[in-house]
């Protein structure tokens, strides 16, 4: 079935739309990431303008967002304490972010910039997970004594301590904080929700426990590219409700199978394979900055900055 | 005295002026709306060769162009710098037509001359009017050889010759189709008939494209209400994000 889009002005299959939905939105449930990283490059893949394809992708995360927190509150796994600092701290970075990126763009490159850092970032997040995780995995294998989930360092030692019951943890509100902020920065450059770089940051540096990791994750998530749909809506006018309307269809199914999903996995499973997913993306964009393109030149709309 | 004689000059120049065939034309439709459900649309273009006079040796031929409206436009070109391909060139265009259909009764570059058209810009390299182009590229002609090629491979640029089918000596009928990916706005319609590669006499049609119902009113709301448009997709994927979660617990039970 065809369907045309009033704001990106392409026809599209709304099956094809709504599968990609649910696909991403699976993967979302089951990891707690937003799936920005994945919905975006599958839009510019169908034909979808950039422009209207990253602000849809933002809508659509913030529904499969509440969906799986919705999920993960139930099985009482979100820290709303650490998820709102984190959320105050995103919108410190995410601010600074967009005043980086419009500096980018005037310099021209911006493509670039973004291409880099995705490939930086999921490549460096992914390689890491996937060592810890699979070291992880095989210790867990093997019987051997597990090591304790954190272990105190210089971050214990900060003021402004808070106890952040649902997590088990007893330290500064500093770190997460600045933890929000570098995610937030990080997701305005990239233009996504941040939660491949959240939930490891969570894990390693803030030393949660995984099971809270996921929702709390989905929780800040859902603030972050609220705001960023907003921000796309107002000032650019690119956000398609139709097409938002079809991957949240999608997306909110997927999300409440893989959240269940997910359940069923252990820990170190399901790091591995975040882990293997988000090298993945890393890879293909890589690929896409080094091997030669089919068409040297490209056509957009619009005047040069 | 004078006067008479003016008279009769006119008389005697006014059929000589006109010119001895014409075409009379007619669209299938003069608007195109743009629905949910709009997976582009064919328009059929009609007409006639009348002539008052019995018709001259040679083979006639008809053209039809229709031009969407022109948009600016940035192409930009890679090149590999340390290993990665990355944008370098770019070359601005202030305007090209958005969608360019040709379609003739036998090939172009025959029944169409060169100098004609030049005048005419009737050809898709001619009809990209590259005027307007602002560039640091060393080669801006490879920007607009490539412009051409993609509008060609995006289906928004077409030539169809030999499409053009004659009736009875005098009737025509050409079909082009408009593609999905439609820009808002006037369709120039061109109907053209020619004889040992000169334009006898043209006709020009508009097509008026534009957003109905649905996709009016969200596109409408979009720009003019930013604000409330993008509060209502945010209530939108909070609702279905919660509608999905309490259906599944629902189900559950």
């Amino acid at each position: 079935m065809q369907l045309y889009l009033p704001i990106a002005e392409v026809s599209v299959n709304a099956f094809l739309i709504l599968g990609l939905g649910g696909i991403v939105g699976f993967l979302s449930g089951m990891f707690g990431v937003g799936g920005g990283f994945l919905i975006t490059p599958l839009l510019f893949f169908i034909g979808v303008p950039p422009a209207v394809a990253v602000a849809t992708g933002a809508n659509q995360v913030v529904a499969s967002s509440v969906s799986g927190v919705l999920a993960q509150f139930r099985r009482k796994a979100v820290d709303v304490r650490m998820g709102a600092i984190l959320t105050v701290g995103g919108f410190i970075g995410s601010a600074i972010g967009v005043w980086v990126f419009r500096l980018m763009t005037s310099l021209g490159q911006i493509d670039l910039f973004v291409q880099l850092s995705y490939v930086l970032f999921l490549g460096l997040i992914g390689a890491m997970m996937l060592q810890e995780s699979l070291r992880a995995w095989f210790r867990s294998k093997s019987g051997a004594p597990v090591r304790r989930s954190h272990v105190h360092t210089w971050v214990h030692g900060l003021p402004l301590k808070i106890k952040f019951r649902a997590s088990g943890l007893y330290i500064s509100v500093l770190p997460p904080l600045a933890v929000g902020a570098i995610v937030g920065f990080l997701a305005a450059i990239m233009g996504v929700g941040g939660g491949f770089i959240m939930v490891p940051a969570m894990i390693y540096l803030l030393g949660m426990p995984t099971k809270v990791v996921v929702g709390t994750s989905l929780f800040q998530i859902i603030f972050v590219t609220a705001f960023t749909t907003l921000a796309h809506a107002v000032t650019s006018q690119t956000v398609d409700i139709l097409l938002a309307f079809l991957l949240i269809i999608g997306g909110v199914i997927g999300a409440q199978i893989g959240a269940r999903v997910g359940v069923r996995l252990k820990a170190e499973q399901l790091r591995i394979l975040l882990a293997l997913l988000v090298l993945t993306v890393s890879f293909k964009i890589a690929l896409d900055l080094l091997l030669r393109p089919t068409e040297l030149y490209s056509v957009m709309p619009g005047m040069l900055p | 005295m004078i006067r008479l004689a003016l008279a009769l000059l006119l008389c005697l120049s006014a059929p000589a002026l006109a010119a001895p065939e014409a075409i009379v034309a007619g669209l299938s439709q003069n608007r195109v709306s743009i629905t949910a459900d709009f997976d582009g649309t064919e328009i059929l273009i009609y007409g006639a060769v009348k002539r008052d006079a019995p018709a001259p040796q040679g083979p006639m031929e008809v053209i039809v162009t229709v031009e969407g409206p022109a948009t600016t436009l940035t192409i930009r070109k890679k090149e590999r710098r340390a290993g990665i391909w990355i944008n370098t060139e770019a070359v601005h265009i202030d305007a090209a037509p958005s969608f360019y259909a040709v379609a003739t009764t036998g090939p172009l570059d025959r029944i169409l001359s060169d100098t004609e058209d030049l005048r005419y810009r009737v050809s898709p390299a001619r009809a990209i009017r590259a005027i307007g182009l602002t560039s640091e590229a060393a080669d801006p002609a490879g920007f607009v050889d490539a412009l051409m090629r993609i509008r060609f491979d995006e289906d928004r640029f077409r030539l169809q010759q030999g499409t053009v089918e004659f009736v009875e000596d005098t009737l025509f009928r050409a079909d082009v189709l408009l593609p999905a990916n439609l820009t808002e706005g006037e369709y120039k319609v061109r109907i053209m008939l020619t004889r040992d590669g000169k334009v006898i006499d043209s006709q020009e049609r508009v097509v008026g494209v534009r957003k109905e119902g649905l996709e009016r009113f969200l596109n409408n709301l979009a720009h003019q209400m930013p604000l409330l448009y993008g509060l209502l997709s945010l209530a939108l994927a909070g609702l279905a994000g919660w509608g999905a979660s309490a259906a599944f617990t629902m189900l559950r039970r």
